[in-house]
């Protein structure tokens, strides 16, 4: 097979995608995909894809206001160019932005999964945590919105007190 | 364990065992873990990178799992090496590719490998043979549990498991099947089976992961969303579309048999006929050709042949592993001629049983 590229070179690399469930072929040789590949990497760059979905959090914010994580120093303007977080406490740091694109991202913004089981306490904190969650589901379902957001209220002081533990212990520098 | 050794290795997921061998190759259930507070590999700076590798490297090689593992450093790898890796499925293209300290961890059999350093911390991933996605993620998770006593992992009880990239935030989990499905595209069925994926949210790619061709009829089907379900029920759903998609495949199989045998047994046969037969021939062909003889191997059609020397032939006749046999660097042209001789083995060889 001859590269559909330059129609000289025999073609070594295919490429495959498949969008909206269609599928459509490219035959390539080393020369133009490596050409093609920087030009196609670029179109679909998931840090391009995440940044098409990121505005959706940063509305009415200018990129002056941009916030910085403190402890990586990650902006949330880096974070829109490489579709990348810089540490574990940029998901702290941006929470505002990054809920509402998780929410695009996965349809829901509350892990329901398992949990470290390092020490019993955080365990039964995070169970403890996840009856929350499960609790406020129900009551947003049932229209309950007083109980909702009392449940709210119950979750953000507890994630508020397992911050402050976290951050007991001498935080690693970046 | 060498490097060098593993090419006279099948990996585990080669065998051509475990549930449903004639149509799912293999399973693969992926974790990411990340350190708290420590950068990403792409936001640290070298000496951070070096320092975190290091203690992923000394976390690693403590757990019961990774024992006897063999560790390499991928910046000490030459561009052979690394093909020859991610032709396996040890590692992932950009782990490949991405400069800075990476590492990789690689359990007895190729069941367990653990990539230090990718874009998260660490990527637990287990492989099995044939559609056995409750065992991978049985194993995955000891190695997690083993793994968490050892660091402090990054984890939020509202978002789970934090990753570098927001897509795989919660579970971090991604499972994924690979299936071979000649019928379905044949009968061009596949297209339906594509549409409804996508809208399950289930992703579909080729052979060797993201970015990758489906030759040869080969996909792999894996979850997109990491948030909001949890492992076992992200497991299950793909567990039950796979396998509706085993059972349209086999159904497919079996009309073409009942319409049109002669075409079938011919299009089969014409194919060992080639891959017997041939001094030159390239990856592609290759691939499209050896499917078909795997569908005869599958179907009974083909019987002289052992379905692991079809699979130990799908990753043989890649470029890395042809070098490898040869033992130096080949010219595409030279590769084309090595692999048609190494086919021709092969098969001549189970032929004569």
């Amino acid at each position: 097979m001859v590269c559909e590229n330059c129609g000289k070179k025999q073609a070594t690399v295919h490429l495959t995608e498949i969008i909206n469930g269609k599928m459509s072929e490219l035959h390539l040789c080393d020369t133009c995909a490596q050409e093609k590949g920087a030009s196609m990497k670029q179109h679909f760059s998931l840090a391009d894809l995440l940044a098409g979905l990121t505005d959706v959090g940063m509305a009415g914010a200018t990129s002056q206001e941009t916030p910085v994580c403190p402890n990586c120093g990650l902006s949330y303007a880096d974070f829109k160019k490489v579709g990348r977080l810089g540490c574990s406490e940029c998901y702290e740091a941006f929470r505002e932005s990054l809920a509402p694109l998780l929410k695009r991202i996965h349809g829901s913004t509350r892990h329901v999964g398992r949990m470290p089981e390092r020490s019993g306490k955080t365990t039964e904190k995070g169970n403890q945590f996840q009856d929350l969650a499960k609790r406020l589901e129900h009551a947003i379902a049932t229209e309950e919105y007083e109980e909702a957001a009392r449940l709210r209220d119950e979750m953000r002081k507890m994630e508020t007190a397992e911050r402050r533990v976290k951050d007991r212990p001498k935080k690693e520098e970046a | 364990m060498k490097l060098d050794d593993l090419v006279h290795e099948v990996s585990e997921w080669l065998k051509g065992s475990g549930p449903d061998p004639d149509i799912v190759i293999s399973s693969r259930v992926r974790l990411a873990r990340n350190i708290q507070s420590s950068p990403f590999v792409h936001w640290a700076n070298r000496r951070k990178g070096k320092s975190i590798l290091s203690k992923l490297e000394e976390a690693v090689g403590a757990i019961p799992h990774m024992k006897s593992a063999l560790f390499l450093r991928i910046d000490e790898l030459t561009e052979t090496d690394k093909q020859f890796l991610l032709e396996r499925h040890l590692i992932s293209h950009e782990h490949a590719q991405g400069g800075g300290f990476r590492g990789v961890a690689i359990s007895d059999r190729e069941v367990i490998s653990i990539m230090l350093n990718e874009e998260d911390h660490l990527r637990i991933q287990v492989l099995q043979s044939g559609f056995n996605l409750s065992e991978a993620w049985r194993l995955a998770s000891s190695v997690d549990r083993e793994l968490e006593q050892r660091l402090e992992l990054a984890y939020s009880p509202s978002w789970g498991y934090l990753t570098a990239c927001p897509t795989n935030t919660g579970t971090g989990l991604r499972a994924s099947v690979m299936v071979h499905l000649p019928c379905l595209m044949m009968t061009k069925q596949i297209g339906k089976v594509l549409q409804a994926l996508n809208k399950l949210s289930l992703a579909a790619r080729g052979l060797f992961g993201e970015g990758t061709e489906a030759a040869g009829n080969f996909f792999q089907f894996s979850n997109q969303v990491t948030l909001g379900q949890s492992e076992e029920d992200i497991i299950d759903n793909l567990e039950r579309v796979i396998r509706q998609i085993i059972d349209h495949e086999k159904e497919a199989r079996k009309v073409l048999l009942g319409q049109n045998k002669e075409k079938l047994f011919d299009q089969i046969w014409r194919s060992y006929g080639t891959l017997r037969n041939s001094y030159i021939i390239n990856s592609q062909e290759t691939i499209n050709l050896m499917s078909l003889v795997r569908l005869g191997v599958d179907m009974g059609i083909v019987s002289n042949i052992d379905r692991k020397v079809v699979n130990e032939l799908f990753i043989l006749t890649q470029p890395a592993h042809l070098q490898k046999l040869e033992g130096k660097d080949l010219t595409p042209q030279e590769r084309d001629v090595k692999r048609a001789e190494l086919i021709r083995g092969k098969l001549n060889h189970e032929g004569r049983k």
